[in-house]
């Protein structure tokens, strides 16, 4: 009995660990170069999303900006402040920014954002309220479970094409109805095959 | 360099002492009879197939020969299960891996057009002996890691050869040179241009006296302009050009024949009959692609075309050869002869050849070639004398085929240039002060009568630009590194004179620099980079005032808009020498490039290494290859050593019988036995150049007898066996129409009906991937294996490996012969995976990790395998590869830049296979739906089908039944291999049709 119970609570704690956000960084900001804040630059100054991430529509990535992204702001404002002094060494220097990856995926896992947006899935929907963080974090595990919720009911998530990057969209109550309903008109499959992502 | 394999690393053992030596068949004249007797195997890859022995069988009963005997002996199962059940419990704690920091290095500035996962596409083209093949190279984040042909290019028409699809390898291959080096110690190039600029000066006011310049073959338009403004500075420099396997009697026949410099070409949409002198035209030469493409247009047997015939009269096997519909095998030696004998019975006024009465079959071939009067050709071989090259244009003349067929272009390699041979001569004499080597390794590969060793050591100055530290840059004062195709600009010229302008698609790794910019120093433009010495050459070619546009244009292209070259028509009949007398009989001692390693070029690419060579099946060595009758007279075995000397020089290289080599004949290769090629290619195979004779470089006579030493061979056609089971299936034209469906008419060969079937058939609704492979066209010439090797990171196992049947390659090309020993007929087969629908792999696997997708894709899921290897051992096909120890390169970091960022670079103990190439299916089916639209039939190729030569691959969605996969598999010709299981491939195969000559029958 004490045998099985030991075991019983090491498999517990083991799946503790490997859900919580030592394993999974799940609310856990990593430090960077910068303390670059989504929330001042979304929420107080009302950036879109596609301003830095250019790409998101068109590649796999969504794109991190170049400095002369932020450059084009701060050549002009905060050009003194020390937060911003990497910004204008890397601009002298011609050295990149190095930032701490966020959102990081197994190198076995090939994810491809511009068919998300495309198809009416929305940033917030994986990336969260942005708008609200002042140093980012992930707030969704990210893993393979977490990522076939969707896949197999698009219907939950999918949002109308033109509040994509609405940061602070809200399902509607009538989701379930209106998520076949887009479902349909996106012609959204619903694709668990293992090489949907795995190649 | 793993990629290449390390024979240092901790995870791969030096296994072969386990192993006892393979027994081979020694017995020839019982298996002669055996197969004369009908009672052999239809089919059969090796002798030892063939045979049948009992010894064999056990071998291939081991899916992976030798694994038995590594598994630890004293272990019963009872104790290996409870080390199991540990293993068990900590499995679940597997996925418990906190992803490791990784940092994202944005651009500072970033560079217009590029963004981060989405591949561009440069044209450029590679020059291969000095001929343009153009390319389209695909770009991830400004690192070449594809290489494809150009659709729009006249040499490549879209496909490449191996060459090309091995060269981005060697773009990154660790051992290249990588610094200048003065007298072996490290120094700078503006040291070199300082001090080499003081020395051009004092030599230009000697007006060149003494300066020497040695290249390859070239058609570089800026490179030819820059030697013509260096003679003019310097009148006595004098230009050479070491090509070692391009034969020099080529361009001297074509002089002849036109009174100038001419390209003899090809036209083979136009030919019904072809009859190639020992030609190899499908794989050898600047239009190999191009008259690939057609010659296979032309075997089609279905939509009223009239097939073509092809006769092969040759030696040494060549991959054309491999699917003629009669190939007689003549001595190379003796090849003039016929060459003369056909043209007299042709009428045309040909000296008396020495020796023998015309061969029986000659008159059939002779009545074939005045039926088809302008549609037929003769193709001389590309390394036979001027006299067969000369010949063969007689004839071609005396049938109408002139300007039909065959077709000259004005030649666009420069006039004037000298051979090694005098430069060796020069050398010896004195007249060389300054030599000034751009490219080729005489010291390794000159024949070895020119000594070349000692002839260099009497220049006062050698300068060296080359790729690798060589056998050649240890005998030069400086050795500059040069930049690789991928890394500078320069411009060649196709055979019928198209121009490309090369641009680079990366700055050199390595600091390296190109031709154009070392002879930028003698002629006074010491900082004149590659970029401007090729653009201001063509502000002088093109003076309008549109150049910028024109430029953009043409590099855009891949080719520039201007006028190809003429077409000659000659007139005049030429006077054909007298053969001189030969005893027929005498053993001759035939060498050949290297059909994977070329002329020793290609030797540190591990990729080639390892690619099987085409028709012998052999890896990581050069063999002696020896015809059935002399093995079995001198009871030579397969892999014996055999000794081959030549006026009295001698190497050893492991025997190999050749079914279809005649009697007589022996064929050595160039390319190995080197020491300064770099940690792939040094020490290993013997070098031929050490027994050539300058005067006689392609054929000489020499003796060569057996050691009775076996040596270990890696030879792929021992394993992944199907055991007989009629894998490939052929007919005769006569035969084909008669039963159109030759190839599934037999009642063995039916699968069980719908209703026999024990599975329910799944719908498919969406798309429905499948494949099909034309056995008529494929001549085996391996292009697919090594692009799927690029396109898939397919990593490099090594000899030892691959001598157990551990290759990685996804898809593997079966050789297989048929019939008599000493002449076979042969039939090549690409065997990827078959992604069967009802597949024997899914349902053994105990995790899941192989499945069925939706578009009847058979997945495998390399994060899930754990390596039971049950997938592969129920697989009948013998397509799954298994990573036995960590065969990817996980270390050497100029590799990083090579792979392919869309596919996995595999780990050890995962299993893999052919994929279809689902990384485009992906990236397609994400663009369309982006669009709006269905992939388009056509849109997304698999890489073995974009290289193929011959358009032999199809794939598709068969869904769409306009699709040209749909359409071929309804053919009645198709077939599906080892149906009788029920396996249900969507990779499907077209039926062999021959197309004999009624008169040459029985």
């Amino acid at each position: 009995m004490a045998a099985l119970l030991l075991i019983a609570s090491t498999f517990s704690v083991a799946y503790i660990i490997d859900r919580g956000p030592w394993i999974t960084s799940v609310r856990v900001a990593p430090e960077q170069p910068i303390e670059f804040s989504h929330k001042h630059h979304v929420k107080d100054d009302g950036i879109d999303c596609r301003y830095c991430h250019t790409s998101v529509e068109t590649s796999g990535y969504a794109g991190i900006p170049p400095t002369e992204t932020c450059m084009t702001c701060h050549s002009q404002i905060w050009s003194n402040a020390t937060v911003t002094a990497p910004i204008r060494e890397s601009w002298a220097s011609g050295k990149s920014i190095e930032w701490t990856r966020v959102h990081d995926l197994p190198d076995f896992v090939y994810f491809n954002h511009s068919i998300h947006i495309n198809k009416g899935i929305g940033c917030s929907t994986c990336h969260g309220q942005v708008n609200e963080m002042s140093l980012t974090y992930k707030v969704n595990t990210l893993n393979m479970n977490w990522c076939l919720n969707c896949h197999r009911e698009p219907e939950r998530f999918i949002r109308p094409k033109s509040e994509v990057f609405n940061i602070d969209y809200q399902y509607p109550p009538d989701q379930m109805e209106l998520g076949k309903k887009l479902v349909a008109e996106y012609h959204v499959h619903s694709l668990t095959d293992c090489v949907t992502c795995h190649r | 360099m793993k990629d290449s394999v390390n024979h240092n690393s901790p995870f791969i053992p030096i296994e072969s002492l386990l192993e006892p030596p393979r027994k081979r068949v020694t017995d020839l004249q019982e298996l002669r009879e055996k197969l004369a007797s009908g009672n052999g195997p239809q089919f059969w890859r090796t002798l030892e197939e063939a045979a049948e022995s009992e010894e064999l069988h056990e071998y291939i009963e081991q899916e992976f020969p030798g694994l038995s005997g590594q598994i630890p002996q004293g272990v019963d199962r009872r104790s290996l299960l409870k080390v199991m059940g540990a293993s068990l419990a900590l499995a679940g704690a597997a996925a418990c891996t906190k992803q490791p920091k990784e940092l994202i290095v944005p651009y500072v500035r970033q560079p217009e057009n590029i963004i981060p996962g989405m591949p561009l596409f440069y044209a450029t083209a590679m020059p291969l002996h000095g001929y343009a093949r153009g390319l389209l190279v695909e770009s991830h984040l400004n690192r070449p890691t594809k290489v494809e042909g150009n659709p729009d290019h006249p040499a490549s028409l879209g496909s490449t050869g191996i060459f090309e699809q091995g060269s981005i390898l060697n773009l990154y291959d660790p051992d290249r040179s990588q610094t200048v080096l003065r007298e072996g110690r490290i120094s700078t190039y503006s040291e070199f241009t300082g001090l080499f600029s003081t020395a051009a000066q004092g030599i230009t006011e000697r007006k060149g006296e003494g300066l020497a310049i040695l290249t390859g073959v070239t058609t570089s338009p800026t490179l030819i302009s820059q030697m013509q403004a260096l003679s003019t500075s310097n009148p006595a420099v004098k230009w050479y050009v070491h090509e070692p396997s391009v034969n020099p009697a080529m361009a001297s026949a074509a002089r002849k024949i036109a009174g100038k410099n001419a390209f003899v070409s090809y036209d083979l949409s136009k030919a019904d009959v072809i009859v190639s002198l020992d030609a190899d035209f499908l794989t050898n030469g600047p239009a190999s692609v191009v008259y690939s493409k057609q010659f296979s247009a032309r075997r089609a047997v279905e939509g009223g075309n009239k097939r073509n015939r092809y006769y092969a009269i040759e030696c040494t096997q060549t991959v054309g050869g491999s699917i003629a519909d009669h190939r007689f095998p003549v001595k190379s030696s003796q090849i003039a002869v016929v060459a003369y004998q056909l043209a007299k019975a042709l009428g045309v006024n040909a000296p008396d050849a020495p020796g023998a009465a015309a061969p029986s079959w000659l008159n059939a071939v002779v009545q074939d070639l005045q039926g088809a009067k302008g549609r037929s050709v003769v193709i001389p071989g590309e390394f036979q004398p001027e006299s067969v090259h000369l010949a063969a244009h007689a004839i071609n003349a005396a049938l109408g085929n002139i300007g039909q067929t065959v077709i000259l272009y004005e030649g666009v390699e420069p006039e004037g240039t000298h051979s090694t041979e005098e430069l060796v001569s020069d050398l010896n004499n004195g007249h060389v002060e300054t030599l000034i080597i751009l490219g080729p390794n005489p010291v390794y590969s000159a024949a070895s009568t020119l000594n070349f060793k000692d002839a260099i050591r009497k220049a006062r100055l050698v300068v060296r630009l080359g790729q690798m530290f060589d056998e050649t840059s240890l005998f030069s004062h400086w050795h500059i590194p040069e930049a690789h195709y991928l890394e500078t600009w320069s411009d060649s010229r196709a055979f019928d004179g198209t121009i490309t302008i090369q641009q680079p698609l990366i700055e050199p790794l390595y600091g390296g620099k190109s031709a154009h910019e070392i002879l930028s120093i003698l002629i006074g433009k010491p900082d004149q980079t590659s970029h401007d010495a090729v653009k201001s050459y063509w502000q002088t070619q093109y003076k309008a005032a549109d150049f910028q546009t024109f430029w953009q244009r043409s590099l855009h292209d891949g080719w520039v808009n201007v006028p190809k070259s003429g077409i000659l028509n000659p007139s005049g009949s030429i006077a054909l020498p007298v053969l001189p007398a030969a005893d027929a009989n005498a053993v001759e001692i035939v060498f050949r490039p290297d059909p994977t390693i070329g002329d020793g070029t290609w030797s540190n690419n591990g990729w080639l290494q390892e690619l099987p060579k085409p028709q012998t099946k052999m890896t990581w060595d050069n063999v002696v290859l020896v015809s059935p009758k002399d093995a079995q007279a001198q009871h030579i075995a397969g892999a014996d050593l055999v000794e081959v000397t030549v006026d009295g020089r001698t190497i050893k290289g492991p025997a190999w019988i050749a079914p279809g080599l005649p009697e007589g004949s022996f064929t050595i290769t160039f390319g190995y036995g080197r020491s300064g090629s770099g940690r792939v290619g040094n020490e290993i195979g013997y070098n031929a150049y050490s027994i050539q004779n300058a005067a006689m470089p392609y054929v000489t006579t020499g003796t060569a007898k057996g050691t009775g030493v076996h040596y270990r061979i890696a030879n792929t056609q021992e394993t992944q066996t199907m055991a007989g089971r009629a894998p490939v299936r052929a007919a005769d034209i006569a035969e084909f129409s008669e039963h159109p469906n030759f190839p599934t008419n037999e009642e063995e060969f039916k699968p069980l009906t719908q209703e026999e079937n024990e599975y329910k058939p799944w719908p498919y609704t969406g798309y429905k991937w499948g494949m099909t492979i034309d056995l008529n066209v494929c001549t085996g010439c391996s292009a697919c294996i090594i692009a799927c090797q690029s396109e898939n990171n397919i990593a490099v196992v090594g000899k030892d490996q691959v001598a157990r049947g551990r290759h990685m390659h996804w898809i593997r090309v079966d050789r297989y012969y048929h019939g008599n020993l000493d002449n076979p007929e042969v039939y090549n087969q690409p065997i990827p995976c078959m992604h069967c629908e009802q597949a024997p792999c899914e349902v053994v696997c105990p995790v899941a990790a192989t499945v069925h997708s939706n578009e009847g894709i058979n997945e495998m899921v390399y994060n899930r395998c754990v390596g039971t290897r049950y997938c592969s051992n129920n697989c009948p096909y013998k397509v799954r590869r298994f990573n036995f120890y960590l065969f990817s390169d996980w270390n050497t970091q100029s590799l990083y830049g090579m792979r392919n960022p869309d596919v996995t670079v595999r780990s050890r103990g995962v299993m893999e296979k052919c994929s279809y190439c689902i990384q485009r299916i992906q990236e397609n089916k994400i663009k369309t739906e982006k669009e709006g639209r269905t992939i388009r039939d056509g849109e997304v190729l698999t890489a073995c089908q974009q290289v193929c030569p011959t358009n032999a691959i199809t794939f598709g969605n068969l869904n769409d039944k306009k699709s040209k996969v749909a359409q071929l598999q309804a053919l009645q010709r198709n077939y599906n291999l080892l149906d009788d299981l029920n396996t249900r491939p969507r990779t499907t195969y077209l039926g062999y049709v021959r197309n004999p000559n009624e008169a040459l029958k029985g």
